[in-house]
């Protein structure tokens, strides 16, 4: 605690200038709540890593079929089961694109040649000889197809229902609430299976019965925030000032739905991916020549002993498929809202 | 009077995304043997930063002591390892924290949790510490300790609770007993049987105590001696009399008008303007210049030393420089000054 | 609490209720004989057959038939397997649907709360990072992809296990662990979130600051608020054991319900499909109810009044 020392020169003790406005200033810039959200996005390397691969899978599926030079149907028996083969890749030992099977003796045969095939079939053929490259797009283009219709059905009623339940409360909330109990108490596994039983197995069918009980979750997540919100006083602005109900779920509410909203579509994806190719697994699902990732799967799995590429190529692509909307899904949860992990 | 504790030139950031906040510039101040030692300051002038430094209790990941010493029984406790810093923590110093509701741990029994430092530190039998927490209970007025002691927090009130977490504190009788903010979260009729009981405590078992408050009216009642803090730093200390009577720093001026009183009538209460300065870059002169209405143009340009009115008082501000111009304190702290005089 | 017990338990009869409804009115429109395989029968025959199983008697009536028998604990008699009772076909493939469930829940909730306290205790280390991995690829990977490539990669290729069949405890291996990538994954994800939450609360502070080691302080304090929540995960998890039982017993064709289950869907056994449904919707309320009132008797803090949140 310094005693004190050197001299000061008087006029430093002037009365400071100080420029009132400036203690107040802001020195950052502010954001919006989508650029904050985008920021912290980017920041996650697992989302944004998941979200080029995810294009890339979605851009290979749209242009997979086409640029095969090769019918996703064509059957030519005479080519059947040949592993895959990749110009360019064929001479690189280590990677499995050579046209060679392993047989049970361990003894390596270029089945290409056994069958005198000149064509190269990336993923190789099945067991009618179709290509598989192109089948697994097609099968690509189909789940994907499948799982986003679901999700947007979902995302439809569930907002609706949840939002008007939320919003309106009172009896009208009452009875909703009961219904979604039930609902809620009903396996999603039987419900789909069921419904599957009844509907035979199609892209559409498969959808509705994704979508019966599909909805629930979201309209739950929805009702709860709905509940929260109107709460709010800029809701209670808005009714103030004469505002319609309509007119403030659509302006005040839904815009503040949005997060959850997205973050739940998010799931719901890789989950109606999982359960087509479920019903798939167990012999619900869509029905030849058609082909699901899980009806490839379901083919492969019973050749795989002799010919695992049949089953691991759609098992690798669902994989991919799955993980990258799950990490995506979690990144955008920790952007749109940090406080909802879990 | 000896001193227990010793904070020398401490210098404590965090390194957050945006950068490096200076969280704690130089903080000097020291505990003597038996007193009572109260540090008030808003919310982010450093005080609770300080005080968890001298636990070892800041988060290990972002936070770094760049420079100083915190001295306790000749040890630096800066230098001290995870492992030695436990055996101390709850037996030489301890603490008692703000919010009663979140500080103990719900699926324990209280006793469990009074018990736990016993048998730790002091190397009780089970049942030596069993009575040793039931003498506790009682001390810190809990009524029933028997039936108290087989019971979970949530069976217990706020103000319950916080007895039972002072419990804790005191159980191995501690040198030093630190208190965040411990009536904050509480009832003011809670409040004042709290202070009630820790002056009571102090008399019985002779400690030493940190008080961190942003409250003036819990000062003049419990301390010894306040350090006022603001942007990091200590601007102002000395015993309560002093700094209560004969406030220095425009920044104890600006608490004093402040604090609400009965027979404040001619004036307003007092809001001291702006927000308290961004530690991300800490301003070149005295951090609270900008909220200054003394402020003179060295404010900006250089931090102020600590100035020396007594001595055991001290304050940083340059208006205490001979060089400075004369001013008044504002009417609000002279009356109020008056009145303290008055009840005196 | 009494009050809700009731409430739950009724809700619970009537989701049972409109669960059996559905299946047996859903199992009335489906297209296609019920006797699929058995097709060559005559018209005098399948007369015969359709009185034998009620499927004469008029739609209403056959309802409050089922409906009847159901309370009575009789679910019929399968088509697939003549004169067998669908209970006594159920009750014998209970047992390793059971053990493959157990041993998986098992494996599952062990391994998931370590990685997850793991994970939590070395926060954004290679641990976390390697643990949030585990879990990303467990939820995302359907289980009977990863059983498949299980069954071929450990089971044919390295030969350590066998592939197929129930017949002592090498055979369970593969399919708990296939089976037991799911709960490891929701396990994981939810411990590692409670512990953070846990270990940032106040009350660990203060058992750091009574001077509790870094060992006492995880594991003493943390683990068991931590857990406690867990148990709001046990009905997801139990859950997820069911779907996955299917194709999991599918596939390393296990003599259990699931397997039964998928085998007569793909013969149109009604009987079977419908019992095997309202049994797994009766476990499936009976375990959310189980879990409910666990949470609320374990954790003091939680009142049912207080409700969940």
């Amino acid at each position: 605690m310094a005693d004190f020392e050197p001299k000061i020169s008087k006029d430093r003790f002037r009365p400071a200038e100080i420029d009132a406005s400036k203690s107040e200033e802001i020195n950052k810039p502010s954001l919006t709540f989508w650029q904050d959200a985008w920021m912290r996005v980017r920041k996650n390397k697992g989302a944004l890593f998941s979200l080029i691969v995810m294009g890339i899978v979605v851009i290979l599926a749209l242009v997979g079929p086409l640029i095969s030079g090769k019918e996703f149907d064509k059957q030519n028996v005479s080519h059947n089961n040949l592993p895959p083969k990749i110009q360019g890749l064929e001479h690189i030992s280590w990677l499995p694109f050579d046209g060679v099977k392993v047989n049970k003796a361990g003894k390596e045969i270029d089945m290409y040649e056994v069958k005198k095939v000149d064509e190269y079939y990336w993923f190789g053929t099945d067991a009618l000889g179709r290509d598989l490259f192109t089948r697994v797009w097609k099968g690509t283009q189909i789940s994907l197809y499948i799982a986003l219709l679901a999700a947007t059905i979902d995302m439809i009623i569930g907002v609706a229902y949840g939002s008007i339940s939320g919003y309106f409360g009172g009896r009208l909330d009452n009875v909703m609430q009961r219904i979604t109990e039930i609902l809620v108490g009903i396996p999603t596994m039987i419900v789909v299976i069921l419904m599957i039983l009844v509907l035979d197995p199609g892209i559409i069918s498969i959808t509705i019965a994704l979508t019966i009980t599909g909805w629930v979750g979201m309209a739950r997540v929805v009702r709860a925030q709905t509940l929260k919100l109107k709460e709010q006083e800029f809701v209670l602005a808005s009714k103030t000032l004469g505002n319609s109900d309509g007119k403030i779920i659509s302006k005040h509410l839904l815009p503040n739905l949005a997060g959850v909203i997205i973050i739940n579509t998010m799931f719901t994806i890789p989950n109606a991916v999982f359960f087509e190719a479920f019903l798939s697994f167990i012999g619900l699902g869509l029905q030849e020549p058609y082909a699901s990732l899980g009806t490839l799967i379901d083919e492969g799995f019973k050749v795989l002993r002799l010919h695992p590429h049949e089953m691991i190529i759609p098992a690798v692509v669902i994989s991919i498929i799955m993980i990258t909307f799950n990490m995506l899904a979690d990144g955008l949860r920790d952007a749109l809202d940090p406080k909802m992990r879990d | 009077m000896e001193n227990i504790l010793e904070v020398k030139d401490l210098n404590i950031s965090f390194h957050t995304f945006a950068g490096e906040v200076k969280a704690i510039r130089g903080v000097n101040f020291e505990l003597k043997k038996g007193e009572t030692l109260a540090i008030v300051g808003e919310s982010g002038s450093g005080k609770s930063v300080t005080t968890k430094a001298i636990m070892k209790l800041l988060p290990p990941g972002n936070s770094e002591i760049k420079q100083g010493e915190i001295l306790f029984d000749g040890k630096d406790l800066t230098k001290l390892t995870d492992r030695q810093m436990q055996k101390i923590r709850g037996k030489d110093i301890s603490m008692i924290f703000q919010d009663p509701m979140t500080s103990l741990n719900p699926t324990m029994t209280v006793g469990k949790q009074i018990m736990e430092p016993l048998i730790k530190h002091q190397d009780m039998s089970k049942s030596a510490a069993r009575e040793r927490a039931l003498q506790l209970l009682k001390l810190v007025g809990i009524p029933k300790p028997e039936l108290r002691i087989k019971q979970y927090p949530h069976q217990f009130s706020g103000g319950m609770r916080q007895r039972v977490v002072i419990a804790i504190a005191l159980a191995c009788n501690p040198k030093v007993l630190i208190a965040d903010e411990p009536t904050t979260a509480l009832d003011v009729t809670i409040q004042a049987q709290i202070l009630e009981l820790m002056k009571d405590l102090q008399n019985k078992i002779d400690t030493s105590i940190i008080f961190i408050t942003h409250d003036l009216g819990v000062v003049a009642n419990v301390a010894d001696r306040v350090a006022v803090m603001y942007g990091g730093k200590i601007v102002e200390i000395g015993t309560v009399d002093e700094v209560f009577y004969n406030p220095q720093h425009p920044y104890t001026w600006g608490l004093i008008s402040s604090m609400p009183s009965l027979d404040a009538k001619e004036e307003e209460l007092y809001a001291i303007p702006g927000t308290p300065p961004n530690l991300l870059n800490p301003p070149k002169g005295d951090a609270f210049a900008p909220r200054n209405e003394y402020a003179m143009q060295i404010d900006l340009e250089e931090q102020p030393p600590m100035f020396k009115v007594s001595d055991t008082h001290y304050a940083a501000t340059w208006l205490l420089h001979p060089d400075a111009p004369k001013v008044e304190p504002p009417a609000a702290v002279k009356s109020r000054m008056r009145k303290f005089m008055g009840a005196k | 609490m009494a009050k809700y017990l009731l409430k739950r338990v009724l809700y619970m009869f009537l989701t049972l209720f409109i669960i059996a409804s559905l299946t047996f009115f859903l199992m009335k429109i489906i297209p296609g004989t019920p006797f699929a395989s058995a097709n060559k029968l005559g018209p005098a025959q399948m007369e015969i057959m359709k009185a034998k199983y009620g499927l004469d008697q008029p739609v209403p009536v056959q309802y409050a038939i089922y409906i009847g028998n159901l309370l009575k604990g009789d679910l019929g008699i399968s088509f697939q397997f003549n004169n067998t009772p669908v209970t006594d076909l159920m009750f014998k493939r209970l047992g390793p649907s059971m053990q493959l469930g157990a041993q998986a829940m098992l494996l599952g909730t062990i391994v998931g709360i370590l990685l997850g306290i793991f994970a939590a205790l070395r926060q954004n280390t290679w641990v976390d990072y390697s643990s949030t991995f585990v879990a990303v690829l467990g939820k995302s990977i359907p289980n009977f992809v990863f059983a498949g490539l299980l069954q071929y990669f450990v089971g044919v290729k390295l030969g350590w296990f066998p592939v197929l069949f129930w017949r002592g405890f090498e055979y369970t291996i593969l399919p708990t662990i296939a089976l037991s990538m799911l709960p490891i994954a929701i396990a994981a994800r939810f411990m590692r979130t409670e512990m953070i939450e846990v270990l940032s609360s106040d009350y660990i502070t203060l058992a750091k600051a009574k001077g509790a080691s870094f060992f006492e302080i995880a594991f003493k304090h943390a683990l068991r608020n931590a857990l406690i929540p867990l148990v709001t995960v046990l009905g997801p998890l139990a859950i997820s054991l069911m779907t996955g039982s299917l194709v999991i017993e599918k596939i390393f064709a296990i003599p259990g319900l699931g397997e039964q289950f998928v085998k007569s869907i793909t013969v149109n056994d009604y009987p079977v499909i419908m019992g095997t449904t309202i049994l797994f919707a009766a476990l499936f309320v009976v375990i959310i109810l189980v879990v409910d009132i666990l949470y609320g008797i374990i954790d003091p803090r939680i009142r049912l009044s207080g409700g969940n949140k």
